[in-house]
């Protein structure tokens, strides 16, 4: 189940930052090491809330930094 | 001040039109008198008034630019961006060699006419089904008429003035002619200027058939675009942009570049009349006419060319015609005039840009293209408007006209540079 979510993740993130999925790795920082800008961040956690049918709060969605974190939030609360 | 008589001259262009993705495509397309119209194949255009258009066929935008760029903006911006490339790299320049003071004074001023229409009516569907909560943050600032000039400026770092005029189907003129004025008053050096639209969409389609502007003619979409004909019922939807590099004389000539054409100025004004439908006696058309002769030095006997706004509408393409008549007099009969949208659709906010091309080309050839499609003659249009075949003749100075819904009319002057 949890690597299911990774790879859901990872292939959304893929898709939006047009990154190699090879750089999508667990300590990846979306804004450091993915060249997502605060546009793409925000358009990154729309997707996660609507792929896993949930709603993320902005102040939650702050903590969301890395790929990691992404994964282990959904994997939390999805 | 640095002055306005500063001479501004055309060094690099740019163009993706339905006759082809480059200037030399596209030119080879005019003088050959050939069609881009036909029936949609980006979309399914089953259940519309109209069924056929001029679209850009063989596009890919990842054939062009980087993949998350060409998924991160709208068509328009797409198209503006590879026509932009198309004009810097024409005009021989390298941005990424080149000294950011030297960037700091090149501006860009691109329009649309309409925007970001795929994007609304996409994100406008998100919005009515799911609400805020999915309205993406790249809504508005890919819907936005000004950020194909932006998106211009950051891919090549060009730091001079940077907007984007917006006046209908005036924009591409507009556009030139307020880059050429901004150099000519010292705000920047040169720019890189135009005018983009991506309006073959269902709801562009519906938009312009639903005000009756479109040729309904579906059962033959390459004899459709017939301006100054007798039975001409429309025009024809285009999509493309064109795009000029444009410098001071002075800096031309310092770095050694090819110099296609001068722009000797640009006469604009509005006919203060009604939505859509042209003054019929040409009023505002002859004032920006006068004023483009003015602001040009031109008499107009000078004129030898007219690339026409043409857009082969009952009313347009007549009143366009009295106003040639009462500016030019008898000149008006000695003088060719054409309308390439007869060929490309007319591309809305990049028809000014495409079509100041095709005249600077005119001028650089000494070959008028042709108006095709035609079969009978109206007996109000009765000019030589080149009719099916390209003309050879001495070209020196040509106007190009462009004029928008809302009354907007600009006429550009443009002449062959002579050493």
């Amino acid at each position: 189940m949890a690597s299911d979510i990774e790879e859901t993740v990872k292939s959304i993130v893929v898709d939006k930052l047009g990154v190699d999925e090879a750089d999508v790795a667990s300590d990846a920082s979306f804004t450091n090491d993915l060249g997502a800008d605060s546009l793409d961040t925000v358009e990154l956690i729309m997707e996660f809330e609507k792929e896993f049918d949930l709603t993320i709060p902005d102040e939650e969605a702050e903590e969301i930094a890395t790929v990691g974190d992404a994964v282990g939030y959904l994997e939390e609360k999805a | 001040m640095a002055g306005t008589s500063r001479r501004v001259v055309v060094t690099g262009m740019g163009a993706l039109t339905p006759l082809g993705l480059s200037v030399d495509e596209y030119w080879d397309g005019l003088v050959a008198g050939t069609s881009g119209a036909a029936t949609i194949e980006s979309f399914d255009p089953e259940g519309l008034r109209v069924t056929f258009a001029c679209e850009l066929d063989g596009f890919d935008p990842e054939d062009h630019l980087p993949a998350k760029q060409a998924r991160r903006v709208d068509p328009f911006s797409q198209y503006a961006l590879v026509t932009a490339d198309q004009a810097v790299k024409d005009a021989g320049l390298d941005p990424e060699a080149m000294a950011q003071d030297e960037k700091d004074r090149i501006g860009v001023v691109y329009g649309t006419g309409i925007g970001g229409i795929k994007t609304f009516r996409d994100q406008a569907e998100e919005f009515i089904e799911g609400g805020e909560k999915r309205t993406s943050p790249f809504f508005i600032p890919t819907l936005i008429p000004d950020i194909a000039a932006g998106q211009i400026a950051m891919a090549h770092g060009f730091r001079g003035p940077n907007h984007a005029m917006v006046s209908a189907c005036a924009t591409g003129n507009h556009n030139i002619g307020d880059a050429c004025r901004m150099i000519q008053e010292g705000d920047m050096d040169a720019a890189l200027c135009g005018g983009t639209d991506a309006c073959v969409t269902r709801l562009g389609i519906a938009g312009f058939a639903s005000m009756r502007a479109l040729s309904t003619r579906n059962d033959d979409p390459a004899r459709a675009s017939r301006p100054f004909e007798a039975h001409r019922d429309g025009f024809v939807m285009g999509e493309g942009a064109g795009a000029l590099f444009i410098e001071t004389l002075e800096r031309a000539r310092a770095r050694g570049a090819h110099i296609y054409a001068e722009i000797e100025g640009i006469g604009m004004s509005a006919d203060a009349h009604h939505l859509t439908a042209p003054d019929p006696e040409g009023g505002g058309v002859c004032l920006a006419l006068n004023r483009a002769l003015d602001n040009a030095g031109l008499a107009p006997t000078d004129v030898d060319y007219i690339n026409a706004h043409g857009t082969s509408t009952p009313l347009g393409d007549e009143a366009e015609t009295q106003a040639l008549k009462k500016v030019f007099d008898d000149h008006a009969y000695d003088l060719n005039v054409s309308s390439t949208k007869s060929m490309t659709g007319h591309l809305l906010g990049a028809a000014g840009a495409i079509e100041a091309i095709a005249t600077i080309q005119a001028l650089r050839h000494d070959v008028v293209p042709p108006t095709i499609n035609f079969e009978e003659a109206d007996p109000a249009c009765d000019l030589d408007y080149t009719f099916n075949e390209a003309e050879e003749r001495p070209v020196n100075v040509a106007l190009s006209n462009a004029f928008g819904f809302g009354g907007h009319n600009t006429s550009l002057a443009l002449r062959a540079y002579d050493e």
